[in-house]
């Protein structure tokens, strides 16, 4: 499954050269884990909260497009609508 | 468990141990915190950021773990010369391997070579050394400082430093691999990468021109010392003058080029607005009919003491101390305003360290009447460039050369 795959690359990372990262927490709200798991696998969560709350519905999505489309995200359309719809609700302007 | 007040202390630790007094802004209260970052940050980075310490480096500005972005408190900025451990850390990707410096090996080559060549840290040294000093400036610094805020790093000052690079010239090992007149740039990756195999590398071309520039070096020394991992251990190209972007980290090869280098990085990323910027080093061969690779580094300044909403004494004499830099032309001068820009007096120049480093500059003034002084700096380089009032747009908020202005509450 290519999202073991993810994770797996991630866990690559050797650890002595990684920051000591902290766990960031998200607003509790539907969609958490779908964004945890597909925006967490290759960067951490603090991205999300430092770019609040000045982004709109429509920035949000773009952002999202731009991680898929140009990063080459594996992220199916029904997951990436979870993701916008939690991001504008959560972090939106 | 590291916890924000915990960090805090830490703050007002490395404050005194940089030898100032503690502001309030940095003294060890949680409630305070946002305060050490500018209001004009989006709400969400004051909320996010914290001071923490990668391994090998003092607790700089969080903004992101992973990948690492850090930046550096402008308390650091009161010297000129950027501290290895202090100085501010960025990359995109968060595949960051450590570098082994005994295995670690430089490939130049490419369709614009005639051959090709590999080096060692150890042959590297062997070339003949040159040293520059040189102010390293993210292209997005101060875009959190941005109305209305973009999306990105939400940098407020600390995406800089200045240090002393020392290593052997581009030029040098260039011709090594036999460099053709059909080149028209030279593109660097580093040994760092995606996590994800799907996602662009990072790598970035700058034009034979600059290539070729006296100036530009594969830096293996920062201020007498081995570049710390965090900066592009064991060795990063140095471009004098031009944003941090090119200054590509652990790098690892060098390609020469006969067409335009087409990659994300620099097609997509750090890109500026055609005409929109007043720039004097033309990236050519990457320019659009649009838009253009961001280039050199715009005028500069920054107050770095006091700090915003310090206490100062009426009848006593008040120091305005600060740095200004631009992208190689050198700093001709800075002027201070102590209401608000109505008027502005020339400032003291500190020692010059070349064209590219921080130049110190220096303001005394005595405070005569109670209540808010609205305080400014304004820098001009030797080309006449000087810095805007307000920022000039453009969609990744890049060249925020912003006039820094502060306010002191004279008692």
């Amino acid at each position: 499954m290519r999202w073991t795959g993810i994770v797996a690359a991630a866990a690559l990372i050797p650890a002595a050269v990684c920051a000591d990262e902290m766990p960031v927490r998200l607003k509790e709200a539907p969609g958490i884990s779908i964004v945890e798991g597909r925006c967490g696998a290759c960067h951490s969560l603090d991205y999300i909260v430092m770019n609040s709350r000045f982004l709109d519905g429509g920035n949000w999505e773009a952002e999202v497009t731009k991680m898929i489309k140009a990063y080459g995200a594996p992220i199916e359309t029904e997951d990436a609508k979870a993701i916008v719809d939690y991001l504008k609700k959560n972090y939106g302007e | 468990m590291i916890t924000r007040r915990g960090l805090l202390e830490g703050a007002a630790k490395i404050a005194l141990a940089a030898g100032s007094a503690a502001p309030a802004a940095i003294s060890a209260k949680a409630k305070e915190l946002p305060d050490f970052l500018s209001p004009l940050l989006p709400s969400g980075t004051r909320e996010e950021a914290v001071l923490d310490a990668l391994p090998g480096k003092k607790p700089l500005i969080k903004l992101t773990y992973r990948p690492p972005n850090y930046e550096t408190p402008v308390f650091y900025f009161r010297s000129a010369i950027t501290p290895n451990d202090a100085f501010f850390v960025r990359y995109h990707l968060a595949g960051i391997e450590a570098v082994d410096a005994k295995t670690w090996t430089l490939n130049i080559g490419g369709e614009g070579a005639s051959g090709r060549a590999q080096l060692g840290l150890a042959d590297l040294k062997k070339l003949p050394a040159f040293e520059v000093t040189a102010v390293c400036q993210c292209a997005g610094n101060r875009r959190g400082l941005l109305h209305p805020h973009v999306a990105g790093v939400q940098w407020s000052y600390g995406a800089m430093g200045c240090a002393r690079w020392k290593g052997a010239r581009l030029k040098d090992v260039l011709e090594l691999a036999g460099l053709r007149k059909e080149a028209v740039e030279i593109v660097f990756e580093g040994a760092d990468g995606p996590v994800l195999a799907q996602t662009p590398d990072f790598a970035k071309s700058i034009p034979v021109s600059k290539a070729l520039d006296e100036t530009t070096l594969i830096a293996y020394e920062m201020n007498g010392e081995p570049l710390p991992h965090w900066n592009g251990f064991p060795a990063r190209i140095v471009v004098p003058g031009w944003t941090a972007t090119y200054w590509v980290k652990h790098v690892s090869q060098i390609t020469a080029v006969t067409k335009p280098f087409d990659g994300y990085w620099m097609k997509n990323a750090y890109r500026i607005p055609a005409g929109r910027f007043p720039v004097a080093d033309q990236f050519l061969s990457q320019e659009s009919a649009s838009n253009a690779p961001i280039t050199e580094i715009v005028v500069n300044s920054l107050i770095t003491s006091p700090f915003d909403g310090t206490r100062v004494h009426r009848h006593r004499k008040t120091a305005i101390d600060g740095i200004a830099w631009d992208g190689g032309s050198g700093i001709r001068a800075v002027e201070i305003s102590i209401d608000g820009g109505k008027s502005w007096k020339e400032a003291k120049l500190g020692d010059d360290l070349g064209r590219f480093a921080f130049r110190p500059f220096s303001f005394d003034f005595v405070p005569r009447k109670h209540g808010r002084l609205v305080v400014a700096a304004r820098a001009t380089n030797r080309s006449g460039q000087t810095q805007t009032q307000e920022a000039i747009e453009n969609p990744a908020g890049y060249n925020n050369n912003v006039i820094h202005t502060i306010t002191l509450d004279a008692v």
